[in-house]
Parts: structure tokens; sequence; C-alpha cells
């Protein structure tokens, strides 16, 4: 079995099901003949047809309308959004329309909003966003970033199979630069599951995306001066996995909360309130916090490596707090 | 659906239930303090819903927007459900979580909608798009204000929909004011009908205060929709005859133009005209009235006593798998293990 990127996994994930699920469809912008930006649903159109594989204008908005009312009908759109950056267009529908309407008037509404989030490539404040929080703050969406090959396959089928609303970032900068061999046969990762990626016993890094990559580099240099890190990878955003989350700090009392989105309401900031109301007596150094800083993401390479949460900021840090 | 005697005779009722019902809940369960939240009544627009949605078939869906009571009407959502609605009552469609008419059953086709208009602009073309997938012979009424037309997502929607062939017939409840701002500070052009044009599909005046006018351009629209001729875009032009809301004080409309449409209701125009070609009797009509009171005075007996919910079901609903914590949950359970 050969070795497959992230985005061949996340691919192969969205094929499979529309295999198996004849409700299952794509609707999205160059998704069609182009076969995506990224050329995530290439091959689509020609084996599934140009009814479940939809090209649209570029109308994020009615993008994901328009899935709502497929969703609503009992099918299972997958909306892509070309760069998770352009979601934005689309937050009236996402957050007002869909989220709410099994709270409002109990309709189910079965889809993916998925796109390629982060930074790394050089794409500037409009190719490089991390947007998830707008999402997390919205009570009946789900929201997963999955970190692994393995965990984007499982996820962006548990996401297809799920009865609500899931916004599903994937990184950019991971597309073709992991690799690894799946399990054959039909396997979902379930959401709402944190993943511990390393065991550790000295400090929690508590993270997602494609900052996991960074926080299992500071771990390895980190192992060698006998500093263990357990690294946490959150895999899903909404709702959070609060007993792995604990779990860890209560084993570790030391904890990193790292992320690449901007500082002033990120994830980390959640996270350190729920650890510091529910495991305030476990603690044994100051909950630390690793993100970008609350800029737009730059564009020239000094800036972005600047603006980019960085291996050696966890080494330091991490160093730091083992000695506290 | 034939435009026969029985099919006006229903017309009739809906109308004249939907006004009861509004006025109703306007003048009097909001004035006693009984609805707890805002009211917004179609007044003088009765004709366009139910001259619309009169005809449609099981199967077939509806996208409502907040002056369309006769839509839900006919669509199987009842008195009791829409005044226990009002009153957030378990019993209401939404049982307690949602406001006014937002509300909406997938089983009785019909869509709630949101306060950001146009939203079901959209929703309505991928519903379209969905029985175009499944090769179903059904359309999507999607309802909206003069308002709404205003919005990108009415132009996105309005596009991809007809892009994609949508069996989807857009009707417009052009009442002239947006809240209280007039149409000539809302948009340049004079119809709203002509927009369709920019997205290659039908723009047809109709009189909205003529339900037998609304009927047959909705007939042409649905025909064309279930053929897979694509969406229309009806404009019928109509007048809000009350303010934006209960608490609306409507000083910004001249009061010559409520005179003036006075004379063009709807529900008069219809009854006098079944009266004079002798398809309804005087007497006919003193029993519709007498039959609608009696309805609505059981709804309203019925929805006044219906339950409020529990509290704790504003946790639950939220997700298919799961309730939603309560936010001291963790405080209860620290303070009484310290204890």
């Amino acid at each position: 079995m050969a070795a497959v990127t992230y985005l061949e996994a996340i691919r192969q994930g969205i094929w499979e099901e529309m295999e198996r699920d004849s409700s299952v469809f794509v609707l999205g912008e160059d998704v069609g003949i182009y076969g995506g930006a990224f050329k995530l649903t290439e091959g689509m159109l020609e084996r599934f047809g140009e009814d479940r594989v939809v090209d649209t204008p570029i109308s994020e908005s009615a993008i994901v309308g328009a899935a709502i009312g497929a969703a609503l009908m009992g099918m299972r759109p997958i909306a892509e959004m070309q760069f998770a950056d352009f979601i934005s267009c689309a937050f009236d529908q996402i957050t007002n329309f869909a989220a709410k309407c099994r709270y409002r008037w109990g309709a189910g509404v079965p889809m993916v909003i998925r796109g390629p989030s982060g930074g790394g490539i050089h794409g500037g404040p409009y190719h490089s966003q991390n947007p998830e929080m707008h999402y997390v703050h919205t009570p009946g969406l789900k929201v997963v970033a999955p970190s692994t090959v393995y965990d984007a396959k499982g996820l962006i089928k548990a996401a297809i199979r799920d009865e609500d609303p899931v916004v599903y970032f994937e990184h950019k900068f991971l597309y073709r630069r992991l690799k690894e061999e799946l399990p054959d046969g039909d396997w979902t990762v379930p959401i709402g599951k944190a993943d511990i990626k390393r065991a550790g016993s000295d400090v929690s890094v508590i993270t997602y995306g494609a900052m996991v990559h960074l926080a299992l580099e500071a771990a390895a240099t980190l192992a060698n001066d006998g500093i263990e890190l357990e690294v946490v990878d959150l895999r899903t955003l909404l709702p959070l996995d609060k007993e792995r989350i604990l779990d860890s700090v209560k084993k570790t009392n030391k904890v990193i909360l790292l992320h690449e989105d901007v500082r002033t309401g990120g994830m980390a900031g959640e996270l350190a309130a729920i650890i510091a109301e529910e495991a305030f007596e476990y603690l044994d150094g100051p909950i630390m916090r690793i993100t970008a800083p609350d800029t737009p993401v730059p564009y020239s390479p000094p800036l972005e490596e600047f603006f980019l949460p960085k291996t050696s900021d966890i080494i330091r840090v991490a160093r730091q707090l083992a000695a506290y | 659906m034939e435009l026969n005697q029985q099919t006006l005779l229903d017309m009739l009722y809906y109308m004249k239930l939907t006004r009861e019902i509004e006025t109703r809940i306007e003048r009097k369960l909001y004035r006693q303090g009984k609805i707890v939240g805002g009211v917004y009544v179609g007044r003088g627009q009765e004709a366009i819903a139910v001259g619309s949605c009169i005809q449609l078939e099981k199967d077939d869906c509806i996208c409502p927007s907040h002056r369309d009571m006769g839509a839900f009407l006919i669509r199987g959502i009842t008195p009791r459900e829409i005044f226990a609605q009002y009153m957030g009552r378990k019993t209401g469609v939404s049982k307690g979580k949602e406001a006014n008419l937002h509300m909406g059953d997938m089983r009785r086709g019909v869509v709630a909608f949101v306060s950001m208009l146009a939203d079901t602009i959209p929703v309505a073309a991928g519903i379209g798009m969905t029985y175009k997938m499944r090769k179903q012979n059904n359309v999507v009424l999607c309802y909206f204000g003069d308002g709404a037309t205003s919005r990108g997502d009415w132009h996105e929607g309005l596009n991809l929909a007809s892009v994609q062939k949508a069996p989807v017939v857009y009707i417009c409840n052009n009442n002239y004011y947006a809240y209280s701002t007039p149409l000539e500070k809302q948009m340049a052009v004079k119809d709203i009908a002509v927009r369709g044009a920019a997205y290659a599909m039908p723009g047809i005046v109709v009189d909205g205060n003529d339900a037998i006018e609304v009927f047959k351009a909705t007939q042409e629209a649905i025909r064309l929709a279930r053929q897979g001729g694509g969406p229309s875009l009806l404009e019928c032009k109509t007048f809000r005859m009350t303010g934006h809301s209960a608490h609306d004080d409507v000083k910004y409309v001249p009061q010559e133009l409520f005179a003036e449409w006075e004379k063009k209701d709807p529900i008069l125009r219809l009854e006098t005209s079944l009266l004079q070609q002798k398809m309804v009797s005087e007497d006919d009509v003193k029993k519709l009235a007498a039959r609608i009171t009696r309805e609505v005075d059981e709804a309203v007996a019925i929805a006044e006593n219906d339950p409020f919910p529990d509290p704790a079901e504003t946790l639950e609903g939220v997700y298919a798998d799961q309730n939603v914590e309560a936010p001291l949950a963790f405080a209860k359970l620290f303070f009484s293990q310290v204890r």
C-alpha cells in the first residue's frame, strides 16, 4: 500500500463517501472541470457527474446557502471554500442559518464546509488565515482541524456522516508535506475526541493543526535533555474534548497552549479558562500561550516567519516551565 | 391546479383566516402583554402568500418570510401552533426556541426564515437543485420583501438558481417600505422585476392585492419551473397597512397612502368579485366569518393554556448527538465536593 499525502487523504475520504452514499455531493468554485484550486476534487466530475460535482459562481454565501437547502432535504453537501479566508463571505449563512436550524426548529443540516487554512506558504493576508475561532464561538457548529494524514481522512468521513454542520479546516502547509500509509477498509476518526500524539510526563502542549508538528519536533529535541513533552492534538475544536485536555494537565501539571491563530480570543484563551477553572489545584506553573501576534498574516518571508510560532519558541518556553 | 370555485373559496378562507389571526395577535394578545416578543404582520398583503401557495403539491416546499402567514396556514401549520409560537409556549412550532413566524417544519415543506433577510434565497436554490438531482418534479416558492432585494445574498442566490436552472419561484412582497425606508431610497430601479433580466429569468410585475392575478402569475412560473425552465421572479406590488412591527407608530408613511390602499384591500376585492359572480352569497360570507372566529377563539383558548417549556430545555437541541453543558455545572460539582 502506497503512502498518501494529507491532501490525497481528504480526497480519498470524500471519494469513498460519495461512492458509499448518493446523497453526498460537492459544490464550490472550480471544483469540477478544474478539479479544485489544489486539485483536491480532481477526477470527481468524471466519476460522479455534474449533478454531484457542482462548479459554482464566486458566491461563498450562495454556496453555503444552497448547501443548507440541500441538507434540509436530506442531502449531505460538502461546500468547498477555495481558501478558508473566503469563508468570511459566508459567515452569515454558516452562523445564522446552518448553525441554528436544529435549535430553532429541529431541522438537521448535515453538511460540511471545508477549506484550506493556515500560513507558511507566503500567501499573504488573504490566503493564510486561521478563521476557526469565529466558528468555535458559534453553538450548533462542529469545528475540526486535522494534523495528520490519518486524521484528515478519518475526520472528513466523520464530518460527512455527522448529522450537524461541520466546519473542516485543512492546513494547506501540510497538503503535500505529509505522507502516511493508511489502513484499508472503512474507518473514521470520531469528532469531539482529542488525541495524544506523544505521551510525556513533564509539560503538556495542547495544540492542533500544523502546530502539532512543531510541538512534536520540540518534544524530540527536549527529550535529549530529559524533558518529556506530552503533545495533545485537539483535532476537534468544537465540541472540545475536555476530559482528555484535563487528564493531560492533571498528569503533567504544566501546560503550554499553542496555536497558529492570532492571540486575542484564540483557542488558547478558552483552554486557559477551562484549565484554570477545572484543574486549578493541579497546576504547578503558569499557563503559557504560544500564538501568532495580533496582526494580519504578513506576506514577506521574514515577516511571515516572525509571525508564525516556531519550534524554538516551544523549546524555550517548555524549558522555562519545566524548571519552574 | 385549476382556479375553480373551490380554489377561490379556499383562497378567501385562508386570506380571512390570516387577517383574523394577525389581528388577534397584534391588536389583542400583544396589547394584553401575552405576546412575549415582537409582532410583524402582513395586513393588506394576504393575497400574495395565499394566491401562490394554494397551488403547491405535497412534496413542494416554501421558504416564507415574516409577512406570509397564509403560506404557513396552507402548508398545515395550525392556528394553535402559531398562537403558541407567539406566546413562547412549548407547543409552538419551535417549542419556545424561536419567535413569531420564525418557524418551519420540513415534513410540511416549510423552511424557517432568519432575520437576515434574503438568506433563504440561496437556500431555496439548494432545495431546487436537490429536486433536480433527485429528478423530482417539485418546486420551491421563496418569499421576501422589497428590502431583502438590497442584500448580496439575494443577488448571489438568484444568480446561482438561474445558472443551475433550479425550480424556484421567487416572490417579492413589494410593500413600499423596508422598515421606514421608502423604495426610492432602497433602489434606483422602478420595478424590482427588471432585475430578473440580470439573471436571465422572467421578471413579472403582479398586482399583489389581486389574489387571482397572483394565482395566475404563480401558476405560469410554477409551470415553467416544473418543466425545467428554471426560476422566475414575481414582483407583487402591495402596501404594508401597518408599521414594520406592532411597536412602530408608522409616522413616516403619509396617511393618505393608507386611505388609498385601503380601497384596494385584497380580501374585500376577492370577496366582492366572488359575490358579483355569485360564487358565494352574503350568507356564505357571514358563515365563513363565523367559522373563522370560532376557529381562532378555540385556538387562542388552547394556546393560552399551553405550557411554557422547561428551563432546562435551553440546553437541548443544539446538536443531534449531545446536549450542551450548563455554565455552572463544574462550579456546582466543585464546591459540593469542597464542602
